[in-house]
Parts: structure tokens; sequence; C-alpha cells
């Protein structure tokens, strides 16, 4: 083969390989709170990715994701917990027999959290995607909404309002990196293959991918399914982070943040999903002082609650006025193009992947 | 069920799809003229709620001043989001132009947080606007009567403006076809202004009305209600002023009954709507009473 | 029915609201034919081929495929069939090369799951190298190959054109629909259009149905011709005789003199 290909599958290789030291390095030196910033990043990533993958790629605007989402954490979370902890957290109902006694290992239940969540896309799906555009968007929007109330209600499945606590705990960063890598190789690769060019196609143009014979519905369908899987998985990540769940978490504010990095990294990029879904949660964290009480030249400032939204509501509104294409526009990273850069030896065979 | 309880029902039922029906005009109007879910729609309702309660309490004006000037203020902030926020992307991927909608009303809500706190604040009921009527054996606020008459005034007044004056005229032929309206020396910006501007003062009377009934005032106030009424605005069929009006009271009324009916299902209040809206736009998508639009290839 | 029918409409009618787009329309059109569908601005002529790729559904009548009723099928269904088409406003995939946009139709063909893709098994990396293959000689012939690479968006306006048909031929259609293929062309390249349908439908062995305002494209090319005015077939025949037909020079008057 040409040198390019040995060289692109050398870079992959050392790539992961050194991420996967920087990520068995950190895991013993990084202090908890910063290895908690970084596994939320890694659940951003997988959020904004798969998000990108419905809106970005597939042009359905789908505003679900928190309830996908929702789905994935409340399997993980009821698969993994222990039979006495679900004894002491449902006092106001009792827990369903068929789940009390359950009590699987994380990484099985993560992937059940996502089979669930990629079910409810399915049913999801049938309805809502025969709508386009902005009906699509309340459509799916109410669907998360149904979704979360359904959980609110269903006390012996879910502890209603209450929520979930004493979720087993994960901290380590190369479990959520892990997935989250897993999840952008898996995503690429469909991207880049004749199902993603599909997709592209439906998006660019609905009236000639279906002149060219692609069912567009059934499609839709598969991509509306593999985000609500991801995220189902994201949900699940987010459980064993954060321990403890209640529907609340899981409005539309969730969603916001989502579609914030999917235009922030530019929709249809992956890579920007990837680099803004970094930037967004350590900005959420790193903002957290404008909401604290603080001290400026001898002047007592108040924190002020709320002012971190309203900073990403206006980056929201900037970017779709002033940058619609995003950090990336449809763009994605590539060897080809650093090797480019470089000057480094010029063969490449495009189109075929 | 009593009767008592019956008539009880049917009066908040009236009330509330009132309240849905003029809040539902907003959206029905914008969506006709540019095809947005106006999504800052329901914070003008908190706008106007807020602004009406500090030029009560703070400013101690009469309720009947502050009112209006509550109204003013969110008919001006209405049509200055049209102008900043979607008109630079009239001619964008309409997902464009639904981002810019929900970057404002999280912008809207979010500053309402901050310049006036998270916890909801008890709205001020003027005596001589709310008192209670006793009618044989049920009882109900004065605002039972005061909304759907407000409502139905200010529905026939849009009706009027609509049908009779040329900016009426602009409008409808804006929306059945914007570019040809446009290209016929329409003018489309002035159409599209008065539209919000129209649509943000029928918002600000429903918010204060809101409050009126439903006496706490928060920033996310707006949220709930506004995607109900985007949903009657669907049920009834979207670009129809009348249509509006139906939906809503049918959805207010769905509401009330269902949660009178069924109090086991009470919980389930919130998805109601969601349900309707999902099974209207399946079965019948250009709602009640709409028409339903072939796109174009 | 005869052998060699390869597309029959049976009085469709498309009717919006109260507004009657198509009424009646009923064609016979046989294997190898190259036919026109003319008519002013208006007269439903796009409605039709809505109609036969299945865009919409006929509010009456029937259509027929090769003997099979394809009335109210998916479009996408219609076009494995052996239907396919050009749009009239060009609706190329923007976002993708050339040889992307072409491509697309053999996905359609692919046996292989997303799971294969994903995976890179070598059964997927068979078939798209084979289609990668498949479609550059398509481009090849139709004198698109030195811009494969390029984005579509990039082309001009008459390469543009030319990729619309190469891609619906991608598809492997044994009846091609053509809407307004000559649309902003010049008299020069108006020419070489009809060289270029001549030559494809003999290479690929196809029949042809067109919409064209260019009254030379048609007449030189078409040999029957159906003219529509409001929605009403008005007259069929063969060019010659539709120049004649005093119905067809009254409805159509302004148009022919505009551009003969």
């Amino acid at each position: 083969m040409d040198g390019r290909k040995n060289i692109k599958i050398a870079l992959n290789i050392a790539t992961l390989l050194v991420t996967a030291v920087f990520l068995y390095w950190g895991d013993s030196v990084l202090s908890p709170f910063q290895k908690r910033i970084l596994n939320l990043a890694a659940i951003f990533v997988i959020l904004g990715a798969s998000m990108n993958l419905v809106v970005g790629f597939t042009g359905m605007f789908s505003l679900g994701h928190s309830g996908f989402m929702c789905v994935g954490a409340y399997t993980a979370a009821i698969l993994t917990m222990s039979p006495e902890s679900k004894e002491l957290i449902y006092y106001m109902e009792p827990i369903v027999p068929w789940l009390k006694n359950i009590e699987w290992p994380i990484i099985p239940a993560t992937i059940m959290g996502g089979i669930i969540a990629a079910v409810f896309g399915i049913l999801v799906g049938f309805p809502a995607l025969r709508l386009r555009d902005d009906y699509l968007a309340i459509a799916t929007l109410g669907f998360a909404e149904i979704i979360r109330i359904i959980v609110t209600n269903t006390i012996s499945i879910t502890n209603g309002a209450l929520g979930l606590k004493n979720i087993p705990s994960e901290k380590s960063l190369l479990f959520y990196w892990s997935f989250c890598i897993i999840t952008i190789i898996i995503l690429k690769n469909l991207i880049n293959s004749s199902w993603g060019y599909a997709f592209k196609a439906i998006r660019d143009n609905e009236i000639a991918a279906e002149a060219m014979g692609v069912s567009v519905f059934k499609h839709k369908m598969l991509s509306f399914t593999i985000g609500a899987f991801f995220a189902g998985i994201a949900g699940a990540l987010m459980a064993f982070l954060i321990t403890s769940i209640d529907p609340t978490m899981f409005r539309f504010l969730f969603t916001f943040q989502i579609l914030l990095i999917v235009v922030l990294g530019g929709m249809g990029s992956l890579t920007g999903s990837v680099i803004a879904g970094i930037i967004i949660t350590i900005a959420m964290e790193w903002l957290r002082f404008v909401e604290r009480p603080m001290t400026i030249l001898g002047m007592d400032i108040p924190g002020i609650p709320g002012m971190r939204m309203v900073i990403f509501a206006i980056l929201l509104l900037v970017v779709v006025l002033f940058y619609r294409q995003g950090l990336m526009g449809t763009k994605e990273f590539n060897w080809d193009w650093l090797l480019d850069k470089l000057g480094l030896a010029r063969n490449r065979e495009r189109g075929i992947s | 069920m009593t009767l008592e309880t019956f008539l009880q029902n049917i009066a908040n039922g009236i009330s509330l799809g009132s309240l849905y029906a003029l809040i539902a005009i907003g959206y029905t109007m914008v969506y006709g003229i540019i095809r947005l879910i106006n999504f800052a729609h329901a914070d003008l309702l908190m706008v106007a709620s807020y602004a009406a309660f500090y030029g009560i309490l703070i400013f101690a004006l009469p309720w009947w001043l502050s009112f209006l000037l509550a109204i003013l203020l969110t008919t001006i902030l209405g049509m200055s989001i049209e102008k900043i926020a979607y008109r630079p992307l009239r001619d964008a991927p309409r997902i464009s132009a639904l981002i810019s909608a929900i970057g404002v009303s999280f912008l809207l809500q979010n500053l309402g947080i901050v310049l006036v706190g998270a916890s909801p604040k008890p709205f001020p009921r003027p005596e001589n606007l709310v008192w209670n009527i006793h009618l044989g054996g049920i009882s109900f606020l004065s605002l039972a009567v005061i909304i759907p008459l407000i409502t139905l005034v200010l529905l026939a007044a849009v009706n009027l403006v609509v049908n009779k004056t040329n900016i009426g005229i602009a409008m409808r032929a804006v929306s059945r076809d914007f570019e040809t309206a446009s290209l016929m020396a329409v003018d489309v910006n002035k159409v599209v202004v008065t539209t919000f501007a129209v649509g943000s003062g029928l918002a600000a009377v429903g918010g204060i009305m809101w409050s009126l009934q439903y006496p706490q005032i928060d920033p996310l106030m707006g949220v709930f209600p506004g995607l109900k009424c985007f949903i009657a605005a669907v049920m009834g069929g979207i670009g129809s002023v009348p249509g509006a009006m139906v939906g809503g009271f049918l959805l207010g009324m769905g509401e009330v009954m269902l949660v009178g009916f069924m109090p086991d299902l009470s919980g389930y209040r919130d998805a109601f709507a969601f349900v309707v809206l999902i099974l209207i736009l399946l079965f019948k998508p250009g709602g009640i009473l709409g028409e339903h639009v072939v796109e174009k290839v | 029915m005869s052998a060699g029918k390869i597309l029959s409409t049976d009085s469709i009618t498309m009717k919006f609201g109260g507004l009657t787009a198509v009424s009646e329309l009923s064609l016979d059109i046989y294997a190898g034919e190259i036919i026109g569908l003319i008519g002013p601005n208006g007269a439903g002529k796009t409605t039709a081929f809505n109609m036969i790729t299945g865009v919409y559904e006929p509010t009456k009548g029937k259509i027929y495929f090769k003997g099979q009723d394809i009335t109210g099928m998916r479009p996408d269904l219609i076009t494995k069939a052996g239907i396919s088409r050009t749009f009239q406003n060009i609706r190329l995939f923007n976002s993708m090369t050339v040889l992307e946009n072409v491509m697309i139709s053999k996905h359609v063909r692919l046996k292989a799951n997303p799971l294969d893709a994903v995976l890179r098994l070598p059964r997927y990396i068979k078939a798209r190298r084979e289609h990668y293959e498949e479609c550059m000689e398509l481009l090849r012939q139709v004198e698109l190959d030195d811009v494969a690479h390029e984005m579509a968006a990039a082309l001009p306006y008459g390469k543009q054109r030319r990729l619309e048909i190469a891609r619906a031929l991608a598809t492997q259609p044994s009846l091609l629909l053509l809407d307004e293929p000559a649309a902003g062309m010049n008299p020069q390249e108006s020419l070489e259009l009809m060289d270029f349908i001549r030559q494809i439908r003999e290479q690929f062995n196809l029949t042809i149905l067109m919409i064209e305002h260019h009254m030379e494209v048609v007449m030189g090319i078409c040999e029957r011709i159906t003219v529509l005015d409001y929605g009403v077939t008005i007259a069929q025949g063969t060019p010659t005789e539709i120049q004649n037909n005093p119905r067809v020079i009254e409805a159509y008057l302004g148009a022919v003199e505009s551009n003969a």
C-alpha cells in the first residue's frame, strides 16, 4: 500500500497509545476535582457528537436528547444499585419485585442504558420522524418532556420525584474516556461510510435523496436511534459520575447545553463537537466564579446565580448570528491535512471510504 | 363529581382556555408570517408580569398604568428581538433561526434569574379587578369573566386589523407567499415588525392575566404556558387566528377536565398537551381550522 | 397492452385544495422513445412528474410502469423499480463531491449493514471499491471524471445540470424523466445537450420523458409530444402535428415566438 496509508495507521495507533498513557497517568496524579471535570467533558463530548449525528449530519432538528439521556441514566442506576440501597431509597413506594434484586456491573449496565434509550428512540422516532424542521423540534421536545413526566410518575420503578441516590460511583478517567473514544470512532466510521453519505444526502436535499432511491424514513430512523443510543450511554455515565439523579436534571436546559456544543463546534463536524464539548465543560466549571461572591479592588461583589447561563445564551446567539459555521463548519481534523501542512509524502486516493 | 364541582371546572377551563387562546394568537401570527416558532414569546409573558409587578410595588403606580406600561415595554422588547435576533437570519436555514429563538428564550429566562432572582414572588391582585363572585353553589374569581371577555375583545380587534386594514391585508399576503409579496412592493419588514408588535402585546396581556389568575411569578413561569400555547396554535391550525382561539379553548378545557374527571392522572397533566400535539401533527397536521399545505417540489 | 409499452398513465388527476393542477392526463410511452411534455408555465408538467415519481399521490387515476401498478408508491421504491429523474431547480447534494453525489445511488444496492461499515469489514470495503469503480466509469462516460473530486456546489451551471443527469443514470433506470434540462442554456449548449441526450439513450438503453421550454430542443429531439394547458391535455402528436395544431398555437403563442 502507499506510504501515506501506513503513516496514518501508525499515527492513529500512536495517538491511541499516548492517550491511554495519559489517562492512566492522569488517574494517579490528577486531583479528584480535575478528574471529575475531565470525565464530565467525556460525557459532553459523547452528547455533542451524538446530537450532531442527528442534527448536523442528518439535518433533523431533534430536541429530545435529554429525554434519552434520562432513560439511560435511570436504566443504568436501577440496574447497578444494591438491593439494600434500593430498599432504603424507595420509601414512598417499594421498588417492583423484578428489579429489586438486580445488581449488575457498571459496564453492561451502561450498555443496557444505551439499548433501552435506543428502544425509546425507535418508539419516539416512529411518529416524530414523519415531521420536519420546527415541527420535529417541538414534537421531540414534547417527547422528552413526556419521558420526564413518566419517570416522575412511575414511582415504583424510578422512585419518582425523589430521584435515586447511592448509585455506584466510578471515578477513573480511563472508564469515561474509553467510552468517549469508542463512541467517536464508531460515529466517525459511520459518518464516513456510505450510510453517512446517505444521511448527508438527506440533510442536503431530502427530495433528491429519495429520488436516488434512498429510503428516507429508514435512514432517519437509523440516525435517530443511534443518536438516542449514545445519549443513553452518556446518561448512564452521568449517573455513575454524580451518583444521584432526579427527573428535574433532564429538563430542556440540558438539551440546550448540548445544542450549544453542536452549534459552537459546527453542525456537521465531529471534530467540532469534540473540541466544543471539552471547551464548554471546562468553561461551565471555570465560569462558576461569576456566580460566587468575590472581591475586586476592595469591592465586594455578591455572587450572581444564573450568570453562567446568560453568558452561554449570549454565546449561542453570537455564534448563530455572526459565525454560523461555528469553530469547524463541516470540516474534520484529519491526518492528511496535518501531513500536507508538514509537506510529507503526498499520495492519496480520495473518495473511497 | 357533583354539579357544583363540574361547573367550577367549567369556569376554570374557560379562564385557562382564554389565557391559552390569547397567548396562542401571538405564536400563530408570527409563525404564519415568518414560519418560526418564536420560543421567546413564552418569556415575554414573564417580562410583562415582572414589569407590572415592579410597576405596582416599587414605583407605586396605579395597577392600570403599570399594566399599560408593562404591555408597552414588552411590545418594544418583542420588536427588538425580531430586529436583532431573527431578521439577520431570514435567509438562513430554518434551523438557524430556530436556534436563535431558543437562544433568546434562554437569555431572557436567565437574565430574569440574574436580575430578580430565581425564587417566586407573589403577584399583587388589585381589589377592584379581582374579587370573588358567588353564584348559587359555586364561587369563582371575577377573572373567570374578565379574562374571557378581554380575550374576545382582543380577538375581535386582531381580526379587524387582519381583515380590514392595509397592514392586515399585507400580513395575509406575506403569510401566503413571502417572496411574491416582497416582490409586489409589500414592505415585508414593516409587516413582520407589526406582527411581532401585535403578538408581543397580546403576550404581555396574556402574561399579566396569567399572573393575576395564578399569582406566583418566577423567571421560568413562561416556559410551560408558552409550549402549551404553541401547541394550542398548532391544534387550531397554525397561521389561523380563530384557530388559535379554538385550540386554546380546547386545550385549556381538556386539561382542566382531565384532572377533574381523572384525578389519578393529575401527575400527567403537563404531558396531556404534548400527547395532543403529537396526535394532531400525525393525523391532522393542518390543525382543526387550518388547511393542509403541500410542499412545493 | 402493447408489448413495448413502458409507462402508461391512466387519466391521472392531481388536485390541491380547490385547484386542479393536472386533469385526466393519459400518457403512453413505448420503450426507447423520447417524449416531450410541454405547455406554458403552471400547466402542470412538473406536477405530472411528481405523480409519476411518487412525490405526490394522484387524486385520481392509475400509473403503470412495465405493467405494474405504481400509483402512490414511495419515491425511493419507484426509483428502485427503474424510473429516475432530474429536477427543474437543480437539487444536488451540495456538501458532497461530484463522485459522492453519484455514489449515493450505489448505497441503496449495498449488501452490507451499518455494523459492517463501522467495523470496516472486508465485504463492505470490497463492495465500496466496486461502487467506486462503477461510478468513476459512469463519470468518464458523461465526461465529468475530471471534476470527480470537486464539490458539486462549485461546478459551473452547465456541469451541475450534467451531474444531475449522471446522478439519475447511476440508479440504472430504464425510464428517465428530465425536468427542463436545457433551462438557462444558450443555443450552443442546447445543441450539445441534444447530442448528449441522444447519446445516453443509446448507451444506457433508455426511454426518456422530458419537460422542456426550448422549442428547438423539443422539436429537434422528441418523437412525440404531449401539450398541457392549465392541467388539461390539449394535444398529443408528432412535432410537426403539434407545430400546426391551432389550439397549441393559441395556448402557447408567446412562448413559441420568443423561443423561435
